[in-house]
């Protein structure tokens, strides 16, 4: 299997979908530039750099989507998403619903976040979790790039609006991708690792560190499943279900702020639909209700640690002998 | 369509628009429907710049959207269906009155977000042009939508584009309880054009022959350069933003000059003066508006509401 970034895997899926559709575009505050690839294969009709302004990026793409193109924006960092919330959010995500039908909105909007950079709280904040919340919209966070290229692929081809974030400290990270055309369904979580005493549920860049974390765990003993939930929006409940259902402890372990985040909701979750099945309360690891810092070890301490997991999955499996 | 000036079939639309926001008013009176933001006054500017407008060409609208819709030939039943939040509304009672859209007449993506036309108008134009579709785009928007960022960020990208994008800005004085001296430092939106190097121009918003005209060649203007153009369509919102609004807030001597310079009473007398009308023609269509209205207002009543059971339904395509 050929080797790629996270980054070349977006822009291979990007030429393939482009490729196979005439009605898929790209464009961004510097895409035509960074992906010049693309601009040589398609041209500068179908790949465009923009003035700065994400709001009216964001809304000529929701205007395109609506009438009839399939275009991808990228928006660069996921704290510029601020200035296109509007266009999102109250456009992309009602406009459907609001005119019974008459529109759909096959779009995607990148972005990217997370720790790896030392950008500082402008640049990097885990702020996926707002649109999962805003309805009308599907959100994606992929760990991996053959996930990257399969989602994306999906992403594209899903006729509703769809948030896919890129963490950074992945972006340049190898991985295999499959050559062949495999597109990753969205709503579908993966099991990352099988295992039957404790369930870790994660996304993004924090799937590593459970995987790491279930390295150790199986060294002292336990076996630790870890699924990755690759879409955060729609939420594969039934996957996360299974596994607790087998498990009985539940460990949901994310980047962003722990607040009404996306481990708060699979939490809530489990805890109506598998209560009985809990040997043990949820626990949530996630990042503070703090801004992130520039600064590398506070950057880097923003993120639940291997060792943090390893620890937080043994008390669980404590509470139950206990 | 047609642009012959001095035209019954103009004042017939502004009558129907007035005759269907007067039944929503004394609907809305007497508790039995919503209110919603009457274009009372601004009648001329809509008809004419709708009636300016080819059926290829599309059109994005806000809150104030009665005269667009009405103009382009949507049915005041299902509208008013759709304000009265009935099912047989254009959008199965979703909208209300804020966003109505009609996709089969051209109206399209209406947002009641103010100066979210402006940055939708863009990509449907964007659309338009890369999907080899005719047909220009009609973006309505008011002065207190200037203000907002999406109205410079718009003009900048339709310039720097090219796209075909004809804006009409209705300047009717208010943006909601704020005039537009509150918000503006000049008279007119249009001035903002030049500096995105998009031919403007100002017309009398109450005056439905030269809106026609200005809006006939704005919109020819469009089509031939494919560039965008800003039309200013100056006029005055008589009723209040939204009903009901007592209009405590409006100085009095303004008010009642620019009901002086009321659009339908202005163009029913020269279409009188001009010997196109006689009185009795005129009534007559005043009596066929009325009736129309009534008919709508009995077809919206016996409209049921939709299910709850299809609360969350259609979120997603
Ligand atoms: C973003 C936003 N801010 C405020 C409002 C509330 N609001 C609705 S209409 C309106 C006035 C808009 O003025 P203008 O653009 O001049 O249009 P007009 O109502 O005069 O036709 C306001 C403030 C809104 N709907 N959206
Ligand atoms: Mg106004």
């Amino acid at each position: 299997m050929p080797t790629l970034t996270l980054h070349d895997a977006v822009g291979a899926a990007l030429a393939e979908e482009m490729r196979r559709d005439g009605s898929v575009l790209v464009f961004g505050e510097g895409v035509a530039t960074k992906r010049h690839d693309l601009l040589t294969e398609f041209g500068a009709l179908r790949v465009r750099n923009t003035p700065l302004a994400e709001g009216i990026i964001a809304g000529t793409a929701v205007g395109a989507a609506g009438t009839g193109l399939r275009p991808v924006i990228d928006l660069l960092f996921a704290p510029f998403l601020c200035y296109a919330m509007d266009e999102l959010v109250n456009s992309a995500g009602k406009l459907r619903y609001l005119s019974g039908g008459q529109f759909s909105f096959p779009l995607v909007t990148l972005a990217m976040t997370g720790a790896g950079w030392g950008v500082g709280a402008q640049h990097n904040h885990n702020l996926e979790a707002w649109f999962v919340h805003s309805p009308g919209l599907k959100v994606v966070m992929p760990s991996n790039p053959a996930d990257a290229k399969g989602l994306l692929k999906a992403a594209i081809r899903d006729d509703n609006p769809v948030l896919f974030f890129l963490d950074i400290g992945l972006l340049y990270q190898p991985g295999e991708v499959p050559e062949q055309e495999a597109v990753v369904p969205l709503g579908q979580a993966a099991v990352a690792r099988e295992g039957r005493d404790v369930t870790l549920v994660s996304y993004g860049k924090t799937v590593q560190h459970c995987l790491q974390a279930a390295d150790s765990l199986a060294a002292a003993g336990i076996a630790a499943e870890v699924i990755d939930l690759r879409s955060l929006k729609p939420l594969d409940t039934g996957i996360v279900l299974a596994s607790v259902t087998r498990t009985g402890r539940l460990l949901v372990v994310h980047e962003a702020n722990r607040l009404c985040g996306v481990g708060a909701e699979t939490a809530a979750v489990v805890a109506e639909e598998a209560f009985a099945a809990l040997k043990a309360p949820i626990v949530r690891l996630g990042g503070p209700d703090a801004p992130v810092a520039a600064s590398f070890p506070l950057e880097q301490a923003f993120v639940p640690r291997p060792e943090a997991i390893v620890s937080a999955a043994e008390r669980l499996c404590r509470h139950h002998s206990a | 369509m047609n642009a012959t000036p001095s035209n019954p079939r103009l004042l017939e639309q502004m009558l129907l628009v007035r005759a269907y926001e007067e039944a929503i008013v004394a609907g809305s009176a007497a508790g039995q429907v919503p209110g919603t933001c009457t274009s009372v006054g601004q009648e001329a500017a809509a008809v004419g710049v709708v009636n300016a407008l080819s059926a290829d060409d599309l059109i994005l609208t806000n809150h104030r959207s009665a005269g667009h819709l009405l103009a382009r030939g949507a049915d005041p039943g299902r509208l008013l269906a759709e304000v009265m939040g009935r099912r047989d509304g254009y959008c199965g009672g979703r909208s209300g009155s804020l966003h109505i859209s009609v996709k089969e007449l051209g109206v399209v993506l209406t947002s009641t977000i103010v100066g979210a036309e402006l940055s939708l108008a863009t990509g449907v134009a964007l659309s338009r042009t890369m999907l080899g579709q005719p047909g220009i785009v009609a973006c309505f928007f008011g002065d207190g939508a200037a203000c907002e960022g999406s109205f410079h960020e718009s003009l900048n990208l339709a310039a720097l584009w090219k796209l075909p994008v004809l804006y009409v800005c209705e300047n009717n004085h208010w943006q909601a309880f704020v005039h537009r001296r509150e918000a503006i430092g000049h008279e007119h939106v249009a001035d903002w054009a030049a500096g995105y190097r998009i031919v403007a121009r100002t017309v009398d918003g109450n005056d439905v022959d030269a809106v026609l005209a200005a809006a006939s060649e704005a919109a020819a203007r469009v089509r031939e350069s494919g560039q965008p153009f800003l039309l200013e369509t100056y006029t005055y919102r008589t009723r209040g933003h939204f009903e009901p609004d007592d209009q405590g807030y409006v100085d009095a001597a303004e008010l009642a000059a620019w009901r002086a310079r009321d659009p339908i009473a202005r163009y029913r007398e020269r279409l009188l003066d001009a010997g196109m009308l006689t009185a009795a023609e005129a009534d007559e269509l005043a009596a066929r508006v009325t009736s129309r209205i009534a008919a709508a207002r009995a077809f919206a009543d016996a409209s049921p509401y939709p299910s709850a059971a299809d609360l969350a339904s259609g979120v997603y395509a």
